[in-house]
């Protein structure tokens, strides 16, 4: 894949089922030539993980996924070593044996407990690597990174270096919660991935529901992005529109009028206060339900 | 071409977003990979390997379009001549004849949605009507432009040929002016070789800001600085302290390294306190965009504390933690305080001894040594009673007690302040009129750094 251009990057993704816009196809597309790793922002629920996930669905390669969070370390993240084995080892050993070869067995790689960023980089198979919410981590952890990002090499102090063989493709997503470091970001290509245009939604949830007829399913798009310009704490994201479709599909629904919209609400939106919020502003917008027959 | 790209860097730089030569080299390479006949990938490269954030996006457009893509403008005067041409101009009329083919261009372009028309009908339209005419303020250029296109929301008058035309939908109006808005102001770059004023600077060291409506994307930055800030705390915790705990079970575990001998003591981590806070803030006129800020700064960071509660004072106090609870838009959130009723009697300027008094009887039972009282003000008491010796209970009630001045230290106890008589009971007295002063602050209060002095 993606030997030629944007185009074919654009179509592999699509026929994997992630619709990428020019922006993401052309980093993606840019990310493979150059050997760079690509720093992927935005709002909650746009599809940057979805991104990486169909990167490795298209390209055939494997995905490997280091979950970040607060407190993540390198003996989790990269490697660390097996103290229980290379004790039975020093204890089983003890008695006789030479300390030298005692010495050199235990840190032998058999005894590294690889984590995954070890794993990227060693595997002999070419992988995509997934640094999903890197800024929940903090500064020490992406000092950390850096050897790895911009040479796809890892130290350790008693085996040496160990560098990739395949090149990996690296995508770290970012809530954008916090600023990253100055030196992280010039390793990367940077994407800002933002809630998609109405023809762009409206494609990703036919994509995703395709029983929903195309009026309700624009219907939904257009009341999404209605309370998407509202001032939420949280606003739905493109997993919800989905998740919504769906429910509509399950309630039968074949308009969207005030009270199918107050009963599925709660897909949507997910505080309190934006509850109320949306139920006054965009639920007058809305029709009321036609009366029932009697 | 490697010398425009350069260039255009440095213009980058200039208006501060950092653009290291390694990126410079990265922008070669990925442009040397893409097609450079379709503009928007050209531009899509670039961003990616230079601007790194969304501010820095922003820049980088205004720039780019500056540098690259001038010649859009000689495009749309010599359409405006072949329009011309075509139709054959009534004498004298040039400009009139051009409007109706246009309007109707751009209700199409409308009715259409396509963004890339529409763009490139705003930059006609400019040409053709806004350019000698213009009155320099973009706003008032657009709304012209829009009145001789005859462009209103809603239902439209019959066309030319007598049949019915859709109705326009606001929102596309209301992009068609965006449209026009930016080009207008792209050519006011061009003309003036200057960027407008009003661009964003990635700096900290700003003064607090004077009106609520700059404030919107200050409070955003300062609060997302601030909250990395917060969160990193107890992180670092250097030079040895007393009181440490060794904690058994890590210490096992570093042991095994060494063979069980625990040789490494691991100590358990000393969890900054959460405080409570009580925010007095000041509204009267010379402090209340600042107070107002200081508080949307605190509210965003609630979650820091253990409890938050804000009042506000002229001559009595009112207390506003529900409005920030409610409210989340800054303007609104302005609006509200300043008209909230009970906070300013007869007179309107500020009464400290009253305050006081009031704080004492009403609120004072519920502190204790684990909450923190701030006041913001500029301590300027009109020549009323300062009731220092009240304000000391307060001191004394509470954990610690802060003062925050937006003065500048030169002016404190001068003319009608009493600053000398509050700061002796106060754990600290800070001058806090930018941003960086306020960072600073919210540190010590969140106990990340010990207050000077």
């Amino acid at each position: 894949m993606a030997e030629g251009s944007v185009a074919e990057v654009k179509d592999a993704l699509a026929q994997v089922g992630y619709l990428a816009d020019e922006p993401a196809a052309l980093v993606s597309f840019l990310a493979q030539k150059l050997g760079k790793p690509v720093l992927v922002e935005g709002p909650a629920g746009v599809g940057k993980t979805e991104l990486a996930k169909a990167l490795s669905r298209a390209t055939g390669r494997e995905l490997v996924r280091l979950q970040c969070y607060e407190g993540l370390d390198e003996s989790k993240a990269m490697y660390e070593w097996n103290y229980r084995k290379q004790l039975l080892r020093i204890q089983a050993g003890g008695a006789q044996g030479d300390w030298e070869d005692v010495q050199e067995d235990i840190f032998s790689a058999d005894f590294l407990l690889t984590r995954p960023l070890m794993r990227a980089i060693a595997s002999p198979e070419p992988v995509v690597l997934l640094i999903d919410e890197i800024d929940k981590t903090d500064q020490e952890f992406e000092a950390m990174l850096l050897e790895l990002l911009s040479d796809f090499q890892i130290t350790i102090p008693e085996l040496g270096q160990i560098s990739a063989t395949t090149m990996p493709i690296v995508v770290l997503t970012s809530n954008d919660s916090r600023e990253l470091t100055e030196a992280l970001k010039r390793r990367c290509l940077y994407l800002w991935l933002d809630y998609p245009e109405l023809e762009r939604e409206l494609e990703i949830v036919r994509l995703h529901a395709p029983e929903l007829p195309e009026t309700l399913a624009r219907r939904l798009v257009e009341v999404i992005r209605m309370v998407r310009e509202l001032d939420l704490k949280k606003p739905p994201s493109i997993a919800e529109s989905i998740d919504w479709a769906r429910t509509l599909l399950l309630l039968g629904a074949e308009d969207i009028d005030r009270e199918t919209f107050t009963q599925s609400m709660s897909i949507i939106v997910k505080h309190r206060t934006d509850i109320d919020l949306v139920a006054e502003r965009v639920g007058v917008k809305l029709t009321e339900a036609p009366s029932p027959a009697s | 071409m490697a010398a425009k790209l350069a260039g255009f860097c440095e213009e980058l730089r200039g208006e501060g977003v950092a653009v290291g030569t390694s990126e410079l080299l990265d922008a070669f390479a990925a442009l040397s990979e893409v097609d450079w006949t379709s503009r928007d990938d050209f531009r899509e490269a670039l961003a990616a390997t230079i601007a790194k954030s969304q501010d820095d996006r922003r820049v980088f457009e205004l720039l780019f379009e500056r540098y690259f893509f001038r010649t859009a403008e000689a495009e749309a005067v010599q359409r405006g001549v072949t329009e011309h041409a075509e139709g054959g101009p009534p004498a004298g009329d040039g400009e009139r004849f051009d409007m109706d083919e246009l309007s109707e261009a751009i209700r199409e372009a409308m009715a259409a949605g396509d963004e890339d028309r529409l763009r490139d009908l705003a930059r006609l339209a400019i040409a053709a009507f806004g350019r000698g005419e213009g009155s320099g303020v973009v706003g008032v250029d657009v709304q012209r432009i829009r009145r001789t296109l005859g462009l209103t929301a809603g239902s439209q008058p019959p066309g030319e040929d007598g049949g019915e035309r859709p109705p326009i939908d606001r929102d596309q109006l209301t992009g068609f002016e965006r449209h026009l808005r930016r080009e207008l102001e792209r050519d006011l770059i061009e003309r003036t070789e200057t960027l407008p004023p009003s661009r964003p600077l990635a700096e900290l060291d700003r003064a607090l800001p004077t009106s609520p409506t700059q404030d919107l994307a200050a409070v955003h930055r300062a609060v997302s600085q601030m909250k990395r800030r917060l969160a990193t705390l107890g992180h670092e915790q250097r030079g040895r302290r007393k009181g440490q705990m060794v904690d058994v079970r890590r210490t096992m575990r570093a042991s095994l390294e060494t063979g069980g001998v625990p040789l490494r003591l691991r100590y358990r981590p000393k969890r900054p306190r959460r405080p409570e806070i009580y925010v007095l803030c000041d509204v009267s006129t010379s402090v209340t965009s600042a107070s107002v800020f200081f508080l949307s700064v605190l509210h965003a960071l609630h979650d820091s504390f253990r409890k938050l509660r804000s009042f506000v004072f002229i001559e009595r106090i009112s207390e506003v933690t529900e409005v920030f609870e409610r409210e989340r838009d800054f303007a609104t959130v302005a609006q509200r305080i300043s008209s909230e009723g009970g906070v300013a009697d007869v007179s309107g300027y500020t009464d400290y001894g009253r305050v006081w008094l009031e704080f004492l009887s009403e609120i004072s039972e519920e502190l204790d040594p684990r909450s923190t009282v701030i006041v913001l003000g500029d301590a300027r008491t009109n020549g009323r009673e300062p009731h220092a010796e009240v304000f000391a209970q307060i001191a004394e009630r509470a954990g610690r007690l802060f003062w925050l001045n937006p003065e500048p230290k030169l002016y404190w106890n001068y003319g009608d302040s009493v600053m000398a008589a509050y700061e002796r009971h106060c754990d600290g007295a800070f001058e806090c009129w930018t941003t960086r002063h306020l960072e600073n602050f919210v540190n010590v209060v969140a106990g990340a750094a010990p207050a000077p002095e």
